[in-house]
């Protein structure tokens, strides 16, 4: 990682020195190691940015507003980044021609939470060593098993593959595709009670923070539904603790066929709320009801949801099965 | 503050056996803003009317609400009304309880609960509804007919003749349909060819005419006035303007063993083809799935005795784009597949055949020249049995439901002519009923029976098995209430019809609906019986359901009419209820132009003002001479920055709470 950040660096310097960007997107630490957030630098403040274990935060949001500025910018995108960068393209969000991709190789990030469960606390750096990650702790020096302590997105990861860049910085890593869907299965075979009861706990912790909402590149209207008081969706959702759960069944719908499943919801989420299973609920439907659909895959083909063949299944034919 | 006014209708006693009408009124009266109401027996009629322009004027009304009749009845003689008075038409509300109350309900407290939360979820409405303004947009004079069968022949002759330009798209490489191939029709017995020739050459030599013949309709965007069509001219791998249609080239031909289709596969036609003698146009085809030169390279037979030149090999399929005003749908019919009738041995006896192709096997263009034999064998057939209702009105899945309405008249001019022509031969016709509406329709079938000595017996074949070179039909004679076991000749089965298997494709590309049956549906069952209840669509002849020659020829003219009423027009008024984005909180994502049907949205770079300075966004445009007001585009939007004007979130909104209050 240390080898692959230097590199970044040194892209970074590069192409803000020839002129070729005139600044950059990427991360940098807060006051502790693993607080990485998204900055953007020029050559005065280079020397800040990082790409360690805990940036996994996905910067194609950002570049809504960014590639709308003056000059060009270089953002540095992990794989699964580049799906939603694509999707932000398909739906005219950002503008290709202002932004240069630094595609850069990711091996899983980790989260913080699931090291302090751990016992790791006082975290002063990480590197990954095989399966293993090595921690430097004010404590000393302390070694889990890195699948126990990555992000949840990282769990169910899409592939180490770009599918958009400029340049790759890095080794794309061929990785056996992962089980995406076997925690909505389990939700699906739930019965409705079960299901409910499910729900209503995890929903129950929500402050209304709108963190989920902000990050999310799919949830990026200039203005959203529920700031808008003309909606009369923006009061209804904050009056009582059943429409509070609406919030996110409405979000789940506005971003139903174009969410890439990048995970950035449940990663923000300060209350831990596996706001992914709604998305990918809706995705694994997709699937089965219109055939295999990534968002963010490409540029051009068309979502299931906002197109229609005449191979499209028709509304009775989607009587399913109990539980769905 | 808003002034409303409240209709509740009684129609008749359609409304008021199970609504309280009285009620509903003082129900009205407590809502907020109502400032008038009342019931009354008829308010569409001329008295209704007047009672609504007169309260509009005398209370200064800002909006009304009719409780009455669905929207789809009288909202237009409403609004008419509204407008006279001088009221925005827009300002007027229809609230159902009609079809969705009086008539579903059968307890009059339930129907006056369900009525007053109805006119209450209208008043909400309406207290919204902004005055609208519709446009214009313009009607292209030319009409696009699918089919070229005698529907679609009669159809666009008859807007032709009205000086309109029509396009003929025909899937197969010549016009004529069904008709072409059938040999009598009944109840006069002229030929049908003698009849149906006339009105293709006519066609032919139509300067207003154009025929795409080997075409076939593959999309369709647009509206009423205004609709483009791609039309895919498939390769004929002839040039159509160098073919004579000498048929040289069929006689030459060394691939012959293609199952002619026009012949209902009964002989075989060479690759390269001219369907019939009276073909329109009289055009050679080759079948690529048969010809030897487009399957292997080698051959090239008919482009060397083509003294005209006109073989092409290379050719490709086209893709022509035409715009038209109106459109006709007369995609006619088939006959069903048999393969599912087992006991009656179609698949299996070559002795069993269908009616079409007794059709053929008469016909003195057909692969006998009109020798009636059987087709294993043959042999002259001396006792020959006709099953009628193979198929139809039957309850199994292999059935269908419906009458196929042409079989008991064929049927009886198959019997007929047999006996007249070879009167030695025996005719049973086994019947579920005869059915013979129509002009001297059963004067023609009791002929059948009294003068020609048809033995019709009321009842069903169970089973047809083959014994000893002959037909062993096992049937029951219902009325003698016997088993009989009749050794046939020949057995002739009157196959149901179906819609043709490019209705549904074609139905789809026109949101025009279909019922269960892929049969067109009509814009009204008894009042508008031409029109698909999509505007600028006409259906002619099968496509809607199963006719006769007259019926069907009668249809299609009365579709032309309506074309030809709608071409007529320079301009046809917009709808009112339009999409209309706000720009402030587009995204300018495209979810909606990729949505609409209609292409009515675009996209521009627009300047906004934001705190320190300027940004441009791209937003969205509608047209809204385009725009149909279908309402997907509002539905897509994230934002919640696409509305329908007539339909505003807000309006629907103000409904549900107005429901679930």
């Amino acid at each position: 990682m240390q080898e692959i950040m230097k590199q970044a660096k040194l892209k970074a310097e590069e192409l803000l020195t020839k002129g070729v960007v005139n600044r950059v997107i990427g991360w940098t630490e807060g006051d502790f190691s693993y607080d990485c957030s998204p900055a953007t630098f020029t050559l005065d403040n280079l020397d800040k940015f990082v790409y360690t274990e805990f940036c996994g935060a996905n910067l194609s949001k950002y570049l809504i507003e960014e590639s709308k500025k003056e000059g060009k910018i270089l953002v540095f995108l992990k794989p699964c980044d580049t799906y939603s960068f694509n999707q932000l393209i398909q739906e005219h969000r950002i503008k290709r021609e202002n932004i240069y991709v630094v595609g850069i190789e990711c091996r899983g990030k980790v989260d913080i939470d699931k090291l302090r469960a751990f016992g790791i606390d006082g975290v002063l750096g990480c590197k990954t060593e095989g399966d293993k990650l090595i921690c430097d702790t004010i404590y000393g020096e302390k070694t889990v098993d890195k699948v126990d302590v990555m992000l949840e997105k990282c769990l169910s990861c899409k592939g180490k593959k770009h599918v958009v860049y400029d340049e790759l910085i890095g080794e794309e890593v061929v990785e056996e595709p992962k089980d995406r869907f076997g925690m909505v299965a389990q939700l699906e075979a739930m019965t409705e009670d079960e299901r409910y009861k499910f729900w209503q706990n995890e929903l129950s912790k929500c402050i209304r923070c709108n963190a989920c909402r902000n990050v999310c590149p799919a949830c990026s209207c200039v203005h959203c539904v529920f700031d808008n008081p003309d909606s009369n969706i923006a009061s209804k959702a904050n009056t009582d603790r059943f429409e509070e759960k609406l919030y996110h069944i409405i979000r789940a719908w506005h971003v139903a066929g174009r969410c890439t499943d990048c995970g950035e919801c449940s990663r923000v989420c300060p209350q831990g709320i596996p706001l992914h299973l709604i998305n990918r609920k809706f995705i694994k439907d997709m699937n089965e009801f219109y055939g295999e659909y990534q968002a963010g895959e490409d540029t051009e083909t068309k979502a299931p949801l906002n197109s229609y063949t005449f191979g499209d299944r028709e509304p009775h034919e989607f009587d399913t099965k109990e539980g769905k | 503050m808003k002034k409303i006014g409240v209709f509740v209708c009684w129609c008749g006693s359609n409304i008021a056996a199970t609504v309280d009408v009285k009620a509903v009124v003082e129900a009205c009266k407590k809502e907020p803003n109502v400032v008038f109401a009342e019931d009354y027996q008829y308010i569409c009629s001329e008295i209704g009317q007047n009672k609504m322009a007169d309260a509009i004027r005398d209370y200064k009304l800002d909006g009304v609400v009719i409780c009455s009749c669905s929207p789809r009845m009288h909202e237009a003689t409403f609004r008419k009304t509204a407008e006279k008075a001088g009221l925005n038409p827009y300002m007027i509300e229809v609230a159902n309880i009609r079809e969705q109350c009086s008539w579903i309900h059968k307890d009059i407290e339930e129907g006056t609960e369900k009525a007053i939360v109805l006119a209450r979820t209208a008043i909400a409405k309406v207290l919204l509804n902004a005055p609208l303004q519709a446009g214009e947009s313009k009607v292209t004079k030319r009409a696009l007919v699918i089919g070229g069968g005698i529907a679609g022949i009669q159809s666009a002759l008859d807007i032709a003749d009205a000086g309109f330009e029509v396009d003929i798209v025909e899937k197969k490489p010549s016009i004529g349909g069904k008709m072409s191939q059938l040999d009598k029709t009944f109840p006069t017995l002229d030929c049908s060819a003698c009849i149906l020739t006339p009105k293709m050459v006519d066609v032919s030599a139509h300067e207003k005419i154009n025929i795409f013949a080997y075409s076939e309709v593959e999309a369709v965007s647009g509206f009423v006035g205004n609709f483009t069509a791609k039309i895919r001219q498939k390769a004929r791998y002839v040039d159509t303007a160098k073919c004579t249609g000498c048929r040289a080239c069929m006689e030459k031909c060394p691939s012959k063993k293609s199952l002619n289709e026009f012949n209902a596969g009964l002989d075989t036609r060479p690759a390269i083809y001219i369907p019939f003698a009276q073909a329109v146009p009289n055009k050679a085809t080759i079948d690529p799935n048969a010809c030897i030169k487009l399957k292997t390279g080698k051959c090239g037979i008919c482009s060397k005795v083509c003294t005209a030149g006109a073989i092409d090999y290379e050719q490709k399929d086209q893709i022509i784009e035409r715009e038209y005003g109106a459109i006709v749908v007369a995609t006619g019919y088939n006959i069903i597949n048999l393969d599912k009738f087992n006991e009656l041995g179609y698949s299996d006896c070559k002795d069993v055949i269908t009616s079409l192709e007794f059709e053929r096997l008469t016909n003195a263009a057909g692969p006998t020249k009109g020798h009636l034999i059987c087709p294993s064998d043959g042999r002259e057939p001396k006792k020959i049995v006709f099953v009628q209702c193979v198929g139809s009105r039957g309850l199994r899945p292999c059935d269908k439901q419906y009458c196929s309405k042409i079989c008991c008249m064929y049927t009886a001019k198959h019997a007929m002519l047999l006996r007249e022509k070879h009167p030695e031969t025996e005719v049973y016709v086994f019947y579920i009923d005869v059915r013979t509406p129509g002009k001297n329709y059963d004067e023609f079938y009791r002929r059948a029976v009294e003068q020609y000595g048809v033995h019709y017996i009321k009842g069903q074949v169970g089973k047809v098995i083959e014994k000893d070179g002959h037909l062993e039909v096992q049937a029951s004679d219902l009325l003698a209430d016997e088993q009989l076991h009749i050794d046939a000749d020949l057995v002739v089965l009157a196959a149901a019809i179906e819609a043709d298997d490019t209705a549904r494709k074609i139905g789809t590309m026109l949101t025009a609906s279909m019922d269960t049956n892929d049969f067109f549906t009509e814009a009204h069952a008894k009042l508008k019986p031409v029109e698909s209840p999509t505007a600028g669509i006409f259906l002619s002849g099968m496509c809607q359901g199963p006719k006769d020659i007259p019926d069907t020829v009668a249809q299609a003219g009365a579709a032309a009419v309506k074309v030809i009423g709608l071409l007529s027009k320079d301009t046809l008024k917009c709808n009112a209820c339009v999409a209309s984005p706000n720009e402030n909180m587009c995204n300018g994502c495209s979810l909606c132009a990729t949505v609409c049907p209609y292409g009515a949205i675009t996209y521009v770079d627009k300047e906004f003002r934001i705190p320190g300075g300027v940004q441009v966004r791209r937003v969205s445009q509608v047209n809204e001479a385009i725009c149909q007001g279908c309402g997907a585009c509002t539905v897509a939007c994230m934002s919640g920055a696409m509305d329908l004007k007539g339909f505003t979130n807000k309006e629907i909104m103000a409904e549900v709470e107005s429901i679930c209050k």
